[in-house]
């Protein structure tokens, strides 16, 4: 006899290999090492999670029940694997592009992120999930009652429960540790993965060797084989032609939409082209699967005692044989059918859990506002996942204890399918239909959800469990027409067909006609253009650079919603700042962050979200798609604030024309003022000229006044050139035509020659060198420097009046270059004149004795900046002081 | 003593030819160079006539000539006023204020002359 603890024995170390490969696998892919994580293969291993402990002993149970009707449960997936992988590609495509956690993620996304919706599919994942998972803990508790029967020491149900609670909490662990390591954004476990894949392997050879065992060992052969199902009455029993077709659908159905299929099928898809291998090798696997599922029924029914579980023939078979290793070997099958089943389920809800219902209620509960600046967001999610986990086990337990444990277990399969199968129409019109709607698909689910809940979910609980059996027979309240089996009279049929008619047809029929009904939002639409034509657009995306998009489809967006005005001057400014001119700045995270807060202002943050997500993550939307939504989301702005926006924009209107005059008057203006400044300071020497030019014509004077008079004609006559060639000079500094002569000297010597060029005698200003002897190397323009000292002397000289005028003129070296400041003593230069005399024609004191036109700072301020340095008025010295600041020597160390 | 003329002009080379040839044909010429204190001296020695110059250190020959017209004593003083500016506008303004002729520079000596005889001596 087989000892109890070696079996126990051997599920651990399974289970400690089972840990080993995942880890070994998570090791892998984290040192990037994962190409062979990625294989068709794997994928095609891990869809087969599909076969569960219902598949494994189950099937053998329903074929030992049924007959031949098992089959339908492995048809609906080779349909669709074969027929329909135009849907699964679709839907891979979909979940990679908008990066798609789970089932509930794809219907929340899919009709705008509506956080309700997910709530939903949640909500009837959950439900729909708990009975299979319960139905797994089940099948691994009896397995092991099995051993400990044949062990001689027969189990109570204390025993059972505890088996269950252990199997739970193991299971626990695994999925907790390999399920929440990363929160990658696609959510993919590369350990649970590997894991899957090992026990598709384990169950597939263990049931296959249990077949091998029974057709050539107990049957005697094929042929033999065959004789002996043609003459049991499995082969004979009539099949129901619409039970069939239901069961064909239903399980294509689950196969598309229950939790765990969605997350190996489509949220851990590595490489879409997977799916072609997976087309044809899936649909071999579960050929093989129910190869010899008939054979072990009928030598099972035909060795076995009248009162033996088929469900568990499986085992029991080769126990009855003496077949104590083929017997472990099988349980170790059973045992990877329901974990694995378990685990991914877990998973797929947990994110859905966590992500639809924990994540958005904190959220929303408001005590997160530190957390969410923190980053402790991410811990959030993670615990709140570990923690749905556990919770999610603890419900298939809870439910395992409370079911009894006692309902044949297809049964609970098929009622699990079903509930799972409601997601079906809102899940294919959302991907094919643009239609479809929010509100649509909430009523659709809720409907079927109702409706399945009252034909099928709460009668499979038992008879008065939940409804007594006098509802079942007359209906709540005697209302005939709601009996749960017989809905609005229809009876005779089989309580499945009926069933799934009925909550199909309802949720379906709400789901289209609300949908007809109602208005998708303007990011439903959106959401709907890019799941309808995921491949018209993710093909068309091709033509923006990854993770980039054009600031000019930024700002042609933007224009819809902003406005042109308000769009353009944020562009525009955002432009400035780059230091760019022009409407299009480069699209920085930075600008992209503000021109989302600017467009959430009129759109919604979840919109503006969206809108420059796609743009920027240079994704899967049309540029058209994008306009026909800002196009609406303005027209209904428009609608509500047409008046306002339009006074606004004649407002913007008006001040923009204001603005410009007032350029433009100014402009004319400050040529008036010059033209007229220089006419003022033509005509004021020629007035002279000519005056005493005719006075030394038209009068007979004395030799004294002629020389008098043609002296001042001469000095005019030279002020008047000084004019013109200021005038000149500074005309062409202004236009930058200027050339300069670069030359080597010394900064002494310089202002030596400009004392001496000044001509300034010493009885008019004392000059005093303050650090002369400091001497600085020069390679500048030495002519037009010593054009500015000369300038500032002879304005010392001119304005300063003081008794005793002086000017000190010292050299320093400041931040690595050197100034030389001009300091006077006398009374300096008024506060508000300070900020206008480098412009042209200021003069100070108003007047025109000085002889300057009031262009000497001017040409000053021109040259020192054609030269790279500076010029400023250094204010608090006591008298005027003007600061030179040299030109950088980069010239001379280049040198 | 001939009539006197006060001529108000911040360009001492102007001044010095204007009072040459005003004093050649007869006239008292006095002379004032800063606009602020302008009026003080008009109404301290009354003229007979003043010439005005428009660009003025402190204050412009427009002011001035508005606040001579304001005065009773001196309104009917006859105003020369002469700019270097040379623009219509100027010309508009100062008849707008009640100024008797306006001159631009460079002026021709005689036609100052001329003028100043044609009034005073009328």
């Amino acid at each position: 006899m087989l000892s109890f603890n070696l079996l126990v024995v051997v599920a651990l170390a399974y289970v400690l290999l089972l840990f080993l490969v995942a880890f070994m696998a998570e090791r892998r892919a984290a040192e990037g090492e994962d190409g062979w994580l990625r294989s068709p293969m794997i994928y095609t291993l891990s869809i087969s999670i599909y076969c569960t402990a219902w598949t494994f002993y189950g099937a053998v149970g329903y074929a030992a029940r049924s007959g031949f009707e098992f089959v339908t449960i492995y048809l609906g997936p080779t349909l669709v694997m074969v027929g329909w992988w135009w849907i699964l590609r679709r839907l891979v495509r979909i979940g990679k592009t908008q990066r798609i956690t789970s089932i509930a993620d794809l219907i929340s996304s899919r009709f705008g992120k509506s956080t309700q919706l997910g709530m939903i599919v949640t909500i009837m994942a959950v439900i729909a999930t708990t009975p299979y998972i319960a139905l797994q803990l089940q099948s691994v508790t009896l397995s092991f009652a099995v051993f400990a029967d044949s062990d001689g020491s027969s189990w109570s149900l204390g025993d059972l429960n505890a088996t269950a609670i252990w199997v739970a909490i193991g299971l626990a662990v695994f999925t907790i540790v390999f399920g929440t390591r990363n929160l990658d954004a696609n959510e993919r476990h590369h350990g649970i993965v590997i894991a899957v894949a090992v026990e598709a392997v384990v169950k597939l050879v263990a049931l296959l060797a249990v077949g091998i065992f029974v057709v050539w060992g107990l049957a005697g052969g094929p042929s033999e084989m065959l004789a002996q199902i043609e003459a049991s009455e499995l082969s004979t029993w009539n099949q129901d032609g619409g039970r069939w077709i239901t069961l064909i659908f239903l399980s294509a159905a689950a196969f598309l939409c229950l939790p765990r299929m969605f997350q190996v099928l489509v949220v851990e898809n590595a490489d879409e082209r997977h799916l072609h291998v997976a087309s044809w090798a899936f649909p071999l696997y579960l050929m093989a699967m129910s190869l010899f599922v008939l054979p072990i029924a009928v030598v099972g029914l035909d060795l076995l005692p009248e009162s033996a579980n088929p469900d568990l023939f499986v085992l029991t078979l080769p126990l009855s044989q003496g077949q104590n290793g083929l017997a472990i070997f099988s349980f170790l099958g059973g045992f990877s059918s329901a974990t694995s089943m378990v685990i991914v389920s877990t998973i797929a809800l947990a994110t859905m859990v966590s992500n639809h219902i924990v994540v958005p209620i904190w959220l929303s509960s408001g005590g997160n506002e530190g957390a969410m600046q923190s980053g402790d967001v991410r811990r959030v999610i993670v615990i709140s996942r570990r923690l749905s986990i556990a919770g999610i086990l603890a419900l298939g337990y809870l439910y395992y204890r409370l079911s009894g444990g006692g309902t044949a277990l297809a049964a609970i399969g098929l009622v699990s399918f079903s509930g799972a199968v409601q997601v079906l129409p809102v899940m294919l019109g959302g991907i094919f239909w643009r239609g479809a709607t929010r509100v649509g698909a909430a009523l659709g689910l809720v409907t079927g959800l109702i409706v399945w809940g009252w034909t099928l979910f709460l009668p499979s609980i038992g008879e008065n469990a939940v409804l007594s059996a006098a509802v079942l027979l007359e209906g709540p309240c005697g209302i005939a027409w709601l009996r749960p089996q017989a809905l609005f009279g229809i009876e005779g049929l089989d309580p499945l067909i009926h069933g799934i008619f009925w909550s199909m047809l309802f949720n379906s029929a709400m789901f289209f006609l609300c949908s007809v009904m109602s208005f998708p939002l303007p990011l439903e639409r959106l959401q709907g253009a890019q799941f309808v034509d995921v491949f018209a657009h993710s093909a068309q995306s091709r033509t923006w650079t990854r993770g980039t998009a054009d600031a000019e489809d930024l700002l042609i967006m933007s224009q819809r919603i902003l406005g042109s005005t308000q769009a353009q001057s944020v562009f525009q400014a955002a432009a400035m700042d780059q230091g760019k001119e022009g409407y299009l700045p480069d699209v920085t995270p930075d600008f992209v962050e503000r021109l989302e807060r600017e467009l959430s202002g009129s759109v919604g943050a979840a919109t503006a979200h969206a809108m420059i997500g796609q743009l920027t993550q240079g994704s899967n939307v049309s540029v058209e798609d994008l306009i026909a939504v800002a196009d609406e989301a303005a027209q209904i702005l428009e609608y509500s604030n047409q008046l306002e926006a339009k006074s606004a924009e004649q407002e913007r209107t008006a001040r923009a024309l204001r603005e410009a005059n007032a350029k433009l008057t100014e402009v004319s203006e400050q040529k008036d003022a010059f033209l007229s400044q220089i006419s003022h300071e033509l005509r004021t020497p020629m007035t002279s000229i000519r005056s005493f030019s005719e006075i030394l014509r038209e009068t007979e004077i004395g030799p004294k006044d002629r020389s008098k008079y043609a002296g001042i004609i001469h000095n005019e006559a030279i002020r008047l050139t000084r004019l013109l060639d200021d005038l000149l000079d500074l005309s062409v500094l202004e236009n930058g035509q200027v050339e300069l002569h670069q030359q080597s000297g010394s900064l002494s010597e310089l202002i030596e020659r400009a004392i001496d060029a000044s001509g300034v005698s010493k009885k008019e200003l004392r000059i005093i060198r303050v650090n002369a002897e400091e001497d600085v190397p020069l390679h500048t323009d030495l002519d037009r420097l010593a054009q500015v000292f000369i300038n500032l002397i002879t304005n010392a000289a001119k304005y300063c009046d003081v008794e005793e005028p002086e000017l000190r003129i010292s050299v320093q070296a400041i931040g690595g270059g050197h100034v030389v400041d001009f300091v006077d003593n006398g009374a300096g230069i008024p506060r508000s004149k300070q900020a206008m005399i480098f412009e042209k024609f200021t003069r100070v004191s108003d007047q025109s004795t000085a002889g300057g036109a009031g262009l000497g700072l001017a040409i000053c301020r021109e040259v020192m900046s054609r030269l790279g340095g500076g010029i400023t008025y250094l204010p608090g010295q006591g008298g005027a002081a003007f600061r030179v600041t040299l030109p950088a020597p980069q010239a001379l160390a280049a040198q | 003593m001939g009539k006197r003329v006060l001529l108000i002009e911040d360009e001492p080379n102007i001044i010095e030819a204007i009072s040459f040839i005003l004093s050649r044909d007869g006239f008292t010429v006095h002379t004032h160079e800063d606009g602020e204190t302008a009026m003080e001296k008009v109404r301290a020695t009354p003229p007979d006539m003043i010439i005005l110059d428009v660009m003025l250190p402190g204050r412009s020959g427009f002011d001035i000539l508005r606040d001579l017209r304001a005065d009773p004593i001196t309104a009917g003083l006859p105003v020369l006023m002469l700019t270097a500016r040379g623009q219509t506008k100027d010309r508009d303004l100062a008849e707008r204020l009640g100024a008797d002729h306006f001159m631009t520079k460079p002026f021709s000596n005689s036609e100052v002359r001329d003028h100043v005889r044609a009034v005073l001596e009328a």
